[in-house]
């Protein structure tokens, strides 16, 4: 697909998505839009996708591995909690979020830059576990177990977004930025490079691409997509405590990425999705749903290891041989 | 003639065994040197050494006067040197002008620049005349991984030069090549060697496309030279006979 036509997929869906939640009876439209509980889980599913997306660069097209996203997300959530309740405004919580999650992502991997792969994925275990320790102990800094409750949420030139669909737009907005600039960086000669770590280190190496750099660039913006995601999650939920911010969820990150799909550019908004918006729709299989999801992802992952996206384009391919 | 390249007393070990014994040569500019030698005679641990893949025990590597050992492989690519594996090493999801691309690009600006700049980062013309060279043109926008082996290694070849290094090292690019192929490989590689004076060192077991390609050989059994010069003066050397030809 050309950059035009890349762009105008883009425009088309973030229009789209703008309007989903929003009531348009008011313009002849028959469709009153989604009611509060729904914009919220589309708004989560928004800040899910950003995180996973930093796991896609990290995964899926540098080829390492992380256990810390939940970390990363905490530590954007805990940092735009504290600092928005001592007056700071959103818009500098949320670039220091990803400015910390960056610098962390750097301090973790120039250690673990000696031990890719697995032996990443148990330093970032590690690193998760700590993370979650401090975030649960530093009870006069975090509130503990206790967590942060009632995070405003921002305020952008005078006006406050309380209402679900307001802040939701925002979220999108936000989203669209990261997205675009994402996709920018893969469109680039660094994500040429990115692909080259995953493929064939060696031979990468061999031709003049700085393995190390590039491995700790991509665990570095990855992370602080993580810590960005976390900015928003905090006056998204407006209560925070240590849970999401665990080795379980991290895991969960994972698991998003893998089900949308390693590697493609839509993979993580598709897992997110799964992993999101699926509970929901078997919240009425009460206990059983976890199972149900758990099945539903070793067959997706052992007939298609691509993932759902893979699974699209396996069916698109085959369509069009027809 | 200025050397290029100069290996002094390269020594390597693993525990209790010593896989090269103090080999040294130099490699002038313009030359196509190959390296000759049976299996186990240390010729793939010499290149991991020169290369930057493997720490010397002993000795060093030069480039242009300047001392290079234990350099990374990316550093020294940078200063001009470049190589190709025994085993195919492409990037398969990537397709076949883009691996072009890929293998230049670290050479083209700052990397904050070819982060703002263009997506080929200058390269397209550059890759289009080389897949042109190595007659890969009906192929470039074909998955690198989809190619026959023998594509995949005009790939591989051409990929060592799109840097515009003036030292490649070649391991083993006839291994594996049917013999249509082969001849249309050292026919690409010695012109060039011809048209862009670029020096070679090269791996080899196949001694026709070897003798047919090189201007000079060395021969390493056991970890060290046991003879050097012309083809013909090699072919007819009784110790060559003896340890590696065998007839």
């Amino acid at each position: 697909m050309s950059t035009r036509h890349s762009l105008l997929l883009g425009l088309v869906l973030l229009a789209l998505l703008a309007l989903i939640p929003a009531d348009l009876t008011n313009l002849g439209i028959p469709y009153p839009g989604l009611k509060r509980y729904g914009t919220y889980i589309l708004t989560l599913w928004l800040v899910t996708a950003i995180a996973a997306m930093g796991v896609n660069l990290i995964v899926g097209y540098a080829g390492q591995e992380t256990l810390a996203q939940a970390a990363f997300l905490g530590i954007g959530a805990y940092l735009t909690a504290i600092a928005g309740k001592h007056g700071v405004p959103f818009g500098l919580c949320f670039i220091g979020s990803g400015i910390v999650a960056f610098i962390v992502g750097i301090a973790l991997g120039f250690p673990a830059l000696r031990v890719q792969k697995h032996y990443l994925a148990f330093v970032t275990l590690a690193f998760s576990v700590l993370a979650w320790l401090v975030f649960r102990n530093e009870a006069e800094i975090t509130g503990g177990v206790m967590g942060v409750r009632d995070i405003a949420r921002p305020i952008v030139f005078g006006f406050k977004l309380r209402n679900a669909v307001h802040f939701y737009w925002f979220v999108l907005a936000i989203a669209a930025v990261l997205t675009f600039a994402l996709w920018w960086i893969l469109q680039s000669p660094w994500g040429r490079a990115f692909t080259a770590l995953r493929e064939n280190p060696l031979r990468a190496e061999s031709l003049g691409v700085d393995v190390r750099l590039y491995t700790l660039l991509a665990f570095a913006l990855g992370s602080a997509y993580g810590g960005m995601a976390g900015s928003l999650y905090a006056p998204l939920v407006e209560f925070i405590d240590p849970s999401p911010f665990a080795l379980g969820p991290s895991l969960l990150f994972m698991l998003m990425v893998v089900v949308g799909g390693s590697g493609t550019f839509f993979g993580p908004f598709v897992g997110a999705g799964v992993a999101v918006l699926l509970p929901e729709w078997l919240r009425a299989w009460e206990n059983y749903y976890l199972m149900i999801y758990a099945v539903a992802v070793m067959v997706l992952m052992a007939l298609f290891p691509g993932g759902l996206v893979g699974l699209v384009a396996f069916f698109t391919r085959k369509r069009s041989r027809l | 003639m200025t050397a290029i390249l100069q290996v002094r007393d390269i020594q390597k070990s693993f525990g209790g065994v010593q896989a090269v014994r103090g080999v040294s040569f130099d490699v002038h500019e313009g030359e196509i040197l190959g390296v000759i030698g049976p299996n186990g005679s240390g010729k793939s641990t010499l290149f991991n050494c020169i290369l930057g893949q493997l720490l010397p025990t002993g000795g060093s590597v030069s480039v242009d006067g300047r001392n290079v050992t234990g350099l990374r492989p990316s550093e020294l690519n940078r200063l001009g040197v470049s190589r190709t594996f025994q085993l195919l090493q492409v990037f398969p999801r990537l397709s076949v002008r883009e691996n072009l691309i890929l293998a230049g690009q670290e050479h083209r600006g700052s990397r904050l620049g070819r982060l703002f700049g263009a997506r080929d980062a200058g390269l397209g013309p550059e890759a289009d005349r080389m897949l042109d060279f190595f007659r890969l043109t009906a192929l470039a926008h074909e998955q690198a991984g989809s190619l026959s082996y023998g594509q995949q290694k005009l790939l591989d070849a051409a990929m060592a030069f799109m840097a515009g290094s003036r030292l490649v090292l070649l391991d083993e690019p006839a291994g594996g090549v049917n013999p249509t192929m082969l001849g249309g490989l050292r026919e690409r590689l010695a012109a060039i060697n011809r048209e862009a004076r670029a020096t070679f060192v090269v791996i080899e077991h196949n001694m026709e496309f070897v003798m047919a390609l090189c201007t000079r050989l060395i021969v390493l059994a056991e970890g060290q030279i046991i003879a050097e010069g012309t083809p013909d003066e090699v072919r007819r050397n009784p110790a060559v006979i003896e340890a590696y030809l065998g007839h």
